[in-house]
C-alpha cells in the first residue's frame, strides 16, 4: 500500500511479462520479507533436526545446522511409540494409490463431461461442483461405523477407498479437457472407427497430461498431509500413517524435541522435493483452476 | 445386460445367410452399429459413474446418516440404540462445553480469516507487477501450503512455547513480557490463527492474483487517463472485479476454517490435546465432536448432533458472508 502513491505517476511499463505496474523496492522488500516468514519455520525445523536438545534451551536460538542429525534419526527410528518407518511406508502407499486413482477416474469423467454428449450432463456437472462445497468431513461418524462393518478399521483401505475420487479432480480435468482437446481430433478418431475408450486412451489422455500431472501432485500432497480421517479410523499404533506417527511422537510425556523435529522434517521432505521440482506447474495449476472456477 | 443382447442379436440373421465369408460381414455391421450406439449413448455414464458411486457411499451417505444417528441414543458398545428424537440437540443447547467450542471456533475463524484474506489481497497486488524472479516469489508465498499440517502445528507449538519459544524471545527483545500462549483463550486463538494464516495466506494470494490478471487492462488505462491514482484504481476496479473470487475464497475459508481440527489438536500436544488445553482454551467444534464420538466416550448420537450443528453453522456463516460481500460490492459500485 505504501508504494502505491509514488507509482501512480509512472506510465504502465511493457517489460517483465507485460505487467501493468512496475515493482518498486518496497514491493521487493515486502515480498522478500513474506518469503522469509514463509520459509523460516520450515528452515528452523531442519535446524533443530540437526541439533541436540540443548538447542531448545538456548537464547538466542541457534539458526545454523548442527551435527546431530544421525543420532536424532537413530533415536527416531528406534522410538517404540512412533513406528516412523511404517508410517512413511504407509503414507507412500496410501498417497500413491489415491493419486493414481484420482487422476484416472477424474480424467475419464472430466473427458466425458467436456467432450461427450449425454442427457443430464450439465445437471450432473453442477452436482459435482456442489460436492466440492459439502463438508463431508462431518460424516466421519457413520463412515467410521461403515468401516467397522466392513472390518476395515486399522487397515489402509479405510483411508484409501474414500479418497479414490474427488469432485475437485473431475472438475479440474473437465475444465482442462474442454479447451485442450479439440473436437475435430475426436471426430477424426471416431471416423477412423475408434471406440470411446480408445479415444480416451490414445487421444484424450495424452492431451490431458499437463493437467493430470498437476492434479496428481496436488492429490499426493493433500493425501500425504491428511490427518483427521486417518486419526479417526487408524487406531492401531503399530500401523499409522506418517502424520499419526508425528502425533504419537509429539504427544509423549517427555518431549524429545530434536527427535520430534527430525520426524517432522523427514515427513516434510517428500513434499518439499515435489514442490521444488514441480513448483512452477503446481502454481500454474492452482492459478488456472482459480480463473475458471 | 444390454451388452449381451447386442451381441446375441445377429444370430438369427446369421443362420439365414448363405456362404460363410459374406455371412460374417453382414452380421458384423449391425453388431458394430449397435455397439457404436451403446458406446455413444451409454458409455459416458460409465465414465462418470465411479465418482457418483464412490461419493454416494463414502461422502453423501455418511453425511446424511449422521442426521439419523443424531436422533438416537447411539453408543458404540450398547446393544441397541433407541430413537430419542431431538434429545441430543436439547442436551447440546444446555451443554456449556459445547458453547465453549462454538465460541472458540468462531473466534479462531474471525481472527484468522479476516487478516488472511486482506493480506492475501495485498500480496496478490504486490505479485501482480513486473517482477523479476516471478516464479521464485510465487513459490515463496506458496511453500507454507505444501508442508504437512501436523508438522507445522508441532513446529508452531514450539515457536509459541512459554519458556524457550522464539516468539516470546522476540517479544522480550522489544520489551514485552513472555506470554503464556496456551494459558488463555485469546492467546491460544491467536497462536492457532497464526498457523492457519501462515499456511493459507499465500494460497489465497495466488488465487486472487490469477483473478487480477484476468481483469482487462483497458479498465485501468481508462481510469489512469481519468486521473485515478493507483490506490483508487485498486479499490474501484480491482476489488469490485474480484468480487466473485473473493466470495469463492470466503466460502472455501468458511467451510475449511469452521472445521478446524489438526492445528489446535497438535498445538495442544501433551496437554489434553482433544480438549484443546486443560481448560478447553482452543477446543473447536470438530474437536468436541471427536471427543464425544470417539475415544473416550464413543457416544455416536451426541457426536452426530454436534456434527449437524456445525453443518448448520457453516451454512449460516457462509450465507452471511456472501450477503455482506455482495452488499459491500454494491455500495462500492453505487458510490461511483
Amino acid at each position: 500500500m505504501v508504494s502505491l502513491g509514488n507509482l501512480a505517476a509512472r506510465p504502465p511499463r511493457g517489460g517483465a511479462g507485460g505487467q501493468l505496474w512496475s515493482a518498486s523496492r518496497l514491493t521487493y522488500g515486502a515480498l522478500i520479507l513474506t518469503g522469509l516468514l514463509s520459509v523460516f519455520p520450515i528452515y528452523w525445523m531442519f535446524v533443530v533436526a540437526t541439533r541436540s536438545n540443548d538447542a531448545m534451551g538456548q537464547l538466542p536460538p541457534p539458526v545454523t545446522p548442527g551435527g546431530n542429525l544421525p543420532g536424532n534419526v537413530e533415536r527416531l527410528l528406534g522410538n517404540p511409540d512412533a513406528h516412523f518407518l511404517t508410517g512413511m511406508l504407509n503414507s507412500a502407499i496410501v498417497a500413491g494409490a489415491v493419486t493414481v486413482s484420482v487422476v484416472f477416474f477424474s480424467s475419464l469423467a472430466g473427458f466425458a463431461f467436456a467432450k461427450l454428449r449425454f442427457r443430464g450432463r450439465n445437471g450432473l456437472l453442477l452436482v459435482i461442483i456442489a460436492t466440492m462445497m459439502v463438508p463431508t468431513q462431518l460424516g466421519v461418524i457413520p463412515l467410521y461405523m461403515l468401516m467397522s462393518e466392513l472390518n476395515w478399521n486399522d487397515r489402509l483401505q479405510a483411508v484409501i477407498v474414500p479418497g479414490l475420487v474427488t469432485g475437485f479432480g473431475v472438475f479440474m480435468m473437465r475444465q482442462y479437457a474442454s479447451q485442450a482437446v479439440s473436437n475435430e481430433l475426436i471426430e477424426a478418431a471416431r471416423v477412423d472407427g475408434c471406440s470411446t475408450v480408445r479415444i480416451y486412451w490414445n487421444v484424450v489422455l495424452p492431451a490431458l497430461r499437463p493437467a493430470a500431472a498437476v492434479l496428481g501432485l496436488l492429490t499426493f500432497m493433500t493425501t500425504w498431509n491428511d490427518f483427521l480421517w486417518p486419526y479417526a479410523v487408524l487406531n492401531d499404533p503399530e500401523n499409522p500413517t506418517v502424520q499419526l506417527s508425528l502425533r504419537a511422537l509429539s504427544n509423549g510425556y517427555y518431549q524429545d524435541m530434536s527427535q520430534i523435529f527430525t520426524g517432522t522434517a523427514i515427513a516434510t521432505l517428500p513434499l518439499l522435493f515435489v514442490f521444488i521440482v514441480f513448483g512452477r506447474q503446481i502454481i500454474g495449476g492452482i492459478m488456472e483452476g482459480a480463473v475458471k472456477a | 445386460m444390454s451388452l449381451r443382447l447386442e451381441v446375441d442379436a445377429p444370430h438369427p440373421g446369421a443362420t439365414a445367410g448363405s456362404g460363410p465369408p459374406p455371412r460374417h460381414r453382414h452380421a458384423d455391421r449391425p453388431v458394430r452399429a449397435r455397439l457404436n450406439r451403446f458406446d455413444l449413448k451409454v458409455s459416458p455414464y460409465l465414465y462418470i459413474a465411479p465418482f457418483f458411486i464412490l461419493f454416494a457411499i463414502f461422502g453423501a451417505y455418511p453425511l446424511g446418516y449422521t442426521l439419523w444417528v443424531s436422533l438416537h441414543d447411539w453408543d458404540l458398545l450398547a446393544e441397541d440404540h433407541p430413537f430419542v428424537g431431538l434429545e441430543n440437540y436439547q442436551r447440546l443447547l444446555g451443554d456449556p462445553d459445547f458453547w465453549n467450542s462454538v465460541v472458540n471456533t468462531l473466534g479462531i475463524f474471525v481472527i484468522s480469516t479476516v487478516p488472511q484474506l486482506l493480506l492475501a489481497l495485498w500480496l496478490a497486488h504486490l505479485l501482480n507487477r513486473g517482477l523479476r524472479a516471478r516464479t521464485l516469489f510465487r513459490m515463496g508465498v506458496l511453500i507454507p501450503n505444501i508442508t504437512s499440517t501436523a508438522a507445522v502445528a508441532i513446529v508452531f507449538g514450539q515457536l509459541f512455547s512459554r519458556e524457550f519459544g522464539m516468539i516470546n524471545w522476540l517479544l522480550d527483545l522489544v520489551g514485552v513480557d513472555g506470554i503464556d500462549w496456551k494459558g488463555s483463550k485469546l492467546t491460544a486463538w491467536i497462536a492457532v490463527s497464526t498457523m492457519v494464516d501462515w499456511r493459507w495466506t499465500g494460497y489465497n494470494a495466488l488465487i486472487f492474483l490469477a483473478a487480477m490478471q484476468a481483469i482487462p487492462r483497458d479498465l485501468y488505462e481508462a481510469a489512469a487517463l481519468d486521473g485515478a491514482r493507483q490506490a483508487r484504481q485498486f479499490w474501484s476496479i480491482t476489488v469490485p472485479m474480484l468480487r466473485p473470487t473473493i466470495i469463492f475464497c470466503v466460502i472455501v475459508s468458511t467451510i475449511g476454517g469452521l472445521q478446524l481440527f489438526t492445528e489446535p489438536l497438535l498445538f495442544n500436544s501433551g496437554t489434553n490435546p482433544i480438549r484443546g488445553g486443560p481448560m478447553r482454551e482452543s477446543q473447536t467444534m470438530t474437536m468436541y465432536m471427536f471427543e464425544n464420538a470417539f475415544a473416550p466416550h464413543f457416544n455416536f448420537g451426541y457426536g452426530s448432533a454436534i456434527a449437524w450443528m456445525l453443518f448448520a453453522l457453516i451454512a449460516i456463516v457462509a450465507i452471511i458472508n456472501v450477503l455482506v460481500i455482495r452488499g459491500l460490492g454494491k455500495n462500492q459500485t453505487g458510490g461511483e
